[in-house]
């Protein structure tokens, strides 16, 4: 029965658009948390631009919307803003993109490899453990006042959940799945190919996204402990001038760099994961 | 002679250093053509004897043979089944069905005009660009037997493949399934539980004990229809039949 029904819809209608269409209800769901969203962030933005001068919090503490807003725009005018988010928003990008590339890598030969997954994994465990910030000054030390450490600091945080996720994930792979590719005489790296590395992709993209979130952590601490660009150093540059709004432009800037990453993420995943069953909504 | 099994014994060893034998000294043969089914209870080697006639591993003792020729490796006469349809889920449905047909070397035409052949002898057509959760799980075990039959095995193991349908979806697969592997003229073994299911689906029945699993029985099923199921499954006999394996298999001693 539920067999003849599916073939019926199916030859219906083509896949596509019935994967697309979102009943009325939950559209109109949509909207209304959409609504509560911006409605939301219109009271933030007004309980700061007027809570704290109610309060009388002095500038240096709470800058309020507007005090923020004109000092982005001398920021931009006098400081070299447009450099520094850039450069910011470069290494965030080349740090997570080399880091992410090793992490996977590593991963794959791991995950093949029971052997030196065994041999590697309590040290994989304790570098995953250590606070991968603390090493930025350590490597200012080796490195010098460079873009160096920065790099470093942020390819080391992104490198291991993206490990970690593709090693997981290379273990749970279906054992019958691989069976059934070595019964179809598939060689060792066709069973990689067509067999684990799609089976592990939505893991490394879970990993992806969660190393976005952390590349800009790396570069930011790499950037406020040494060197003179990027949004890292305005934060310590405005810290020391005890200039509250700088930091907070700062601190937003470097939020839509991460924000920015992630959505792209996000939209790629959607896409190379077209074939998952999707929850509605 | 499709399949041979020589004395076969398989032991594995164990975590716990006791090992463990699966099967022991089983022999049969299945001549071309033959449809045979396996049942016994859980646990008794029956999926063993499938895991190593698709030559996935070697017979501790004894040999396999598959069109005369020992199993000594995976190899391109034995398509396999299991209850899970193993459909890549990243792949749309005929290329699926051509997967099997990808690591032979077959040109991407060929490949593409066999898939859609084997797609239409499943009765899936139109269903081609649809992805596996788009479909039931009874068109997904259909969409499996057709990649199955697109690498045209010598012969096709199916291991319980209808035990994860619902009554009815499972009465009307067994009918499809029994019909085109008929059509194909495929030599078959059917690993099941189900002792209805054996008897109406086969030529030939074998009885495994418990493990470490031998035949204790071998059963001609002399009935019509075996292309047929719906049509076998209401003549008298059928019950006869089944009562002779519930014998066989003691399961009113085990119930008592």
């Amino acid at each position: 029965m539920t067999d003849a029904t599916a073939t019926q819809a199916g030859a219906n209608a083509p896949a596509a658009t019935r994967k697309r269409t979102i009943p009325g209800g939950l559209r109109m769901d949509r909207l209304n948390t959409t609504v509560a969203s911006l409605g939301l962030l219109a009271l933030v933005l007004l309980a700061w631009q007027y809570l704290p001068t109610a309060l009388d919090v002095p500038k240096y503490i709470i800058p309020t919307l507007s005090d923020c807003l004109s000092e982005l725009k001398r920021m931009w005018l006098y400081e070299g803003l447009t450099a520094h988010t850039l450069s910011t928003a470069l290494y965030t990008l080349l740090g997570f993109l080399i880091g992410s590339l090793l992490g996977a890598t590593l991963g794959y030969l791991l995950g093949m490899s029971a052997f030196w997954e065994k041999v590697l994994s309590p040290y994989i465990l304790a570098l995953q453990i250590a606070p991968k910030v603390a090493f930025a000054p350590l490597f200012i030390m080796w490195f010098g006042y460079n873009s160096v450490p920065k790099l470093l600091v942020t390819v080391l945080i992104v490198f291991f959940p993206v490990l970690v996720n593709v090693l997981q994930a290379m273990r749970t792979v279906d054992r019958d799945l691989i069976n059934l590719a070595r019964a179809y005489n598939l060689s060792r790296l066709g069973v990689f190919r067509k067999i684990e590395m799609p089976s592990t992709l939505p893991n490394l993209m879970a990993g992806l996204r969660i190393a976005s979130t952390l590349a800009v952590i790396g570069v930011t601490v790499g950037e406020l402990v040494g060197g003179n660009t990027g949004l890292g150093y305005l934060i310590s540059y405005g810290g020391g001038q005890a200039n509250a709004a700088m930091v907070f432009n700062a601190i937003v800037l470097l939020t839509v760099i991460g924000f920015v990453l992630y959505s792209a993420l996000v939209r790629i995943e959607n896409r190379i994961l077209h074939y998952l069953p999707k929850a509605h909504g | 002679m499709a399949l041979e099994f020589r004395s076969v014994t398989k032991v594995f060893p164990t975590n716990s250093g006791a090992p463990l034998t699966a099967v022991s000294d089983v022999s049969f043969r299945v001549n071309e053509g033959e449809f045979v089914s396996v049942v016994g209870p859980s646990g008794c080697g029956k999926s063993t004897i499938l895991s190593m006639t698709a030559g996935l591993y070697q017979p501790s003792e004894g040999e396999v043979l598959v069109s005369e020729e020992r199993v000594d490796g995976p190899n391109a006469h034995v398509g396999f089944m299991l209850q899970k349809d193993l459909l890549l889920p990243w792949r749309n449905i005929i290329s699926n069905i051509e997967f099997g047909l990808e690591s032979r070397g077959v040109p991407k035409a060929e490949r593409h005009a066999r898939a859609m052949a084997e797609l239409k002898h499943c009765h899936l057509d139109g269903f081609d660009r649809q992805y596996p959760y788009q479909l039931s799980g009874g068109m997904r075990q259909r969409a499996a037997l057709a990649r199955t039959l697109a690498i045209d095995p010598e012969i096709i193991l199916l291991d319980e493949p209808f035990s994860a349908l619902d009554a009815q979806t499972k009465l009307l697969l067994q009918n499809s399934f029994a019909k085109t592997i008929a059509e194909a003229g495929k030599t078959t073994l059917l690993i099941t539980h189900d002792l209805a299911e054996a008897v109406l689906m086969s030529d030939r029945i074998l009885v495994l004990s418990e493990r470490p699993g031998t035949i204790v029985a071998e059963i001609e099923v002399d009935l019509p229809h075996r292309e047929e199921p719906i049509k076998r499954r209401v003549l008298p006999e059928v019950g006869e039949y089944a009562a002779q394996l519930f014998k066989h298999l003691k399961l009113e001693e085990k119930a008592a």
